[in-house]
């Protein structure tokens, strides 16, 4: 049974292998309810949040709430793991959490699902997704890594399968030929060192296979602002006995992968 | 007998070490990519637009000149892009903002890296559970640009 909602700013899709999809219908409202409530408190876009608060300086960290607690714990722990790359503070000087928040949420939609004894499911949010077991099938998951450089996610170029991964996909689409600079485009510039090339507008997509969604997002995210050396992070990342796996696309349309990547690949 | 030898040792093991220290330092900015063999054309090529830009503008379309599009919310964070256009067409597009380049200089630990598998992408089916792409950015992108080229008309 799948659905789908737009929240967060996006569309969030909740699919659930099951025999009797009517008895899924109350775990399903939960699960929408959780990101809503997620949005309430974490969107800067709504003046009424609680992030919208602590920017506005009307709440003191001695006020926060225990989730609002744990994502600014986790945010210091990202950013000291991944060398400052990862930093909720953005350029105005506010907080902007959305990029952990994400992930940390999707991972917690799977829990409420796992805790409903719900064993194959996948849950996703604007392209990153938690999976668990199996479609009805009986196959894993399987994930398409959009084609960066067109305007509508219906093209992939490259389908991995999953069951019990993370896949979140951090980066950006630059669309048509036109836009490239065509000095970029030449071979030769691959292995060019330094800053000679534009650090992270090299890559135009970074895709992260992790324990969990949570880990996959927040190493994404940083990982992607590291531009070209995003993908050798994620190649020594290790959570627990867990390699992460990574996909980088680059503006030439080159991909590189992480030596573990291809035993996920169809 | 040993006094002898120790002065050309020393000589030695410096040299050693500053070969290997040299080599640590010039760390790849990635892994040497081998060449390819390839078979579908790498540069990307251009589809039908999804939000009221036509990529490939006839000659003239634009004015010359360098336009700074509005910023716009990519919901991670804020996306603002210049467009430069040359002979009527968009020649390059950068970015002034995009959501988690905080600049800093921290570094990352420089490990050796072993040779990464590279490959030309080639679209395939879409026939798949999910999809997977940096969807917030790239909205964010398309109005930040719009608002450049719609300067340049």
């Amino acid at each position: 049974m799948r659905e789908t909602r737009i929240i967060m700013g996006m569309p969030v899709t909740v699919d659930i292998t099951s025999d009797d999809p009517k008895s899924m219908v109350n775990i399903l409202e939960e699960v929408f309810d959780y990101f809503a409530y997620v949005d309430e408190k974490f969107s800067t876009y709504k003046s009424t949040s609680e992030i919208s608060a602590i920017n506005a300086g009307t709440l003191t960290p001695a006020d926060y709430s225990d989730d609002m607690k744990e994502i600014f714990m986790l945010a210091e722990k990202t950013k000291n793991e991944t060398g400052g790359y990862f930093d909720i503070v953005n350029r105005e000087g506010k907080y902007d959490p959305s990029g952990i928040v994400k992930g940390w949420a999707i991972w917690n939609a799977g829990k409420i699902l796992q805790r409903r004894g719900v064993r194959n499911f996948f849950v996703d949010a604007g392209g990153d997704v938690q999976t668990a077991g199996c479609k009805s099938n009986g196959q894993k998951w399987s994930v398409g890594i959009a084609d960066p450089f067109v305007g509508h996610y219906d093209k992939v170029v490259k389908v991995i399968r999953v069951s019990g991964e993370g896949v979140a996909t951090s980066g950006t689409a630059i669309r048509g030929q036109h836009i490239y600079n065509p000095h970029k485009r030449q071979f030769s510039d691959k292995n060019s060192h330094g800053d000679k090339s534009n650090g992270i507008y090299d890559i135009v997509s970074l895709t992260v296979i992790g324990p969990n969604i949570y880990e996959a997002d927040r190493f994404a995210t940083a990982a992607f602002a590291m531009g070209r050396r995003g993908i050798e992070f994620i190649e020594n990342l290790h959570i627990g006995d867990h390699k992460l796996e990574g996909y980088m696309i680059d503006t030439n349309g080159v991909a590189l992968m992480t030596s573990g990547f291809e035993k996920y690949v169809v | 007998m040993i006094k002898k030898l120790f002065l050309p040792f020393v000589v030695i093991v410096g040299f050693v070490g500053f070969v290997v220290y040299g080599r640590m330092k010039t760390a790849p900015n990635t892994a040497i990519v081998p060449p390819l063999s390839v078979s579908t054309t790498p540069v990307p090529t251009v589809t039908s637009p999804a939000t009221g830009i036509s990529p490939t503008a006839t000659s003239g379309q634009y004015k010359d000149g360098t336009y700074t599009g509005s910023v716009a919310d990519a919901y991670y964070g804020n996306v603002q892009v210049q467009a430069v256009i040359q002979n009527g067409v968009i020649a390059d597009v950068q970015f002034l903002q995009y959501p988690s380049d905080n600049g800093t200089s921290a570094g990352i630990s420089q490990r050796s890296m072993p040779l990464l598998k590279s490959e030309a992408i080639s679209a395939q089916s879409a026939a798949v559970d999910i999809i997977s792409g940096a969807t917030q950015t790239s909205q964010a992108f398309q109005q930040s640009l719009t608002a450049a080229l719609s300067q340049a008309s």
